[in-house]
């Protein structure tokens, strides 16, 4: 059996075609939500409270500084029980997590990390209560930290 | 391999209840697994420090845990807010070399 496609026809498989093409681009972002959300579980992600402090530019993708941090007292029930970073365009998004306790004082800490290309760096908190908060920061990469 | 080698630097004395600055460094490749030997064309498998831990006086103080996304030497940076006079203690689990520790004293003046 043979398939016949009129030209309109033949244009709307090409247009299908670049759809799935263009969709399929940014799977790593979808991975970054995919780990939010198993991280949240079933709390709800609010936007706000817990800060992504990275440089705007970073010349070099193999050691760019980071730091993340929660307004928090560390006292009581006002306490950050973890936060979990992650760079939305790398090939794995997972970055670190960091968890904290009522000897930390506050809830901040800073490390080094590795960024492919210019992406998000995102940052999600856990709260004692079980709430979750969500921010990300751009960062522009000059050169890629993957390796050759 | 270079030899990996675990740094802290930490403040001798605090007053009780202030809040200091720790800072950690441990010598280490960090190889991805992203990355292919140039000869063989086959990927270099994942090696990493994989988790750390920081205790005072026994107590969890901070935890991370390190994906190899974390650059060369993982640097760490976080906080403490000091009870009393006591000793931090580090501890770095690695994927291929086994546990690093190093430990501190803080007096409390």
């Amino acid at each position: 059996m043979t398939i016949r496609l009129s030209r309109r026809e033949a244009l709307a498989f090409g247009a299908a075609g670049m759809a799935i093409f263009t969709a399929g681009a940014p799977a790593f972002a979808s991975m970054t939500d995919d780990a939010v959300s198993a991280f949240a579980g079933d709390a709800k992600v609010k936007e706000g409270m817990v800060s992504v402090d990275a440089p705007e530019i970073a010349e070099n993708g193999n050691s760019v500084p980071i730091e993340v941090s929660v307004d928090s007292a560390m006292e009581g029930d006002d306490m950050v029980e973890e936060i979990m970073i992650l760079a939305d365009g790398n090939p794995n998004p997972d970055v670190a997590t960091f968890k904290f306790s009522a000897l930390s004082g506050e809830a901040r800490a800073s490390t080094r990390i590795r960024l492919a290309k210019t992406q998000n760096v995102v940052a999600v908190a856990r709260m004692k209560d079980g709430s979750i908060y969500r921010a990300s920061r751009a960062v522009k990469v000059t050169i890629g930290g993957c390796g050759g | 391999m270079a030899k990996i080698k675990p740094r802290v630097k930490v403040p001798k004395k605090a007053k009780a209840g202030e809040i200091v600055t720790i800072k950690s460094l441990i010598s280490h490749p960090m190889e991805s697994g992203q990355r292919k030997d140039k000869k063989t064309g086959e990927t270099i498998p994942v090696d990493i420090v994989n988790s750390f831990k920081a205790s005072f006086n026994g107590e969890m103080v901070f935890e991370a845990d390190i994906d190899p996304a974390v650059s060369t030497n993982p640097y760490i940076e976080f906080t403490l807010k000091v009870p009393e006079s006591g000793t931090l203690k580090f501890e770095w689990n690695t994927d291929n070399d086994g546990k690093f520790e190093a430990e501190k004293k803080i007096t409390v003046s």
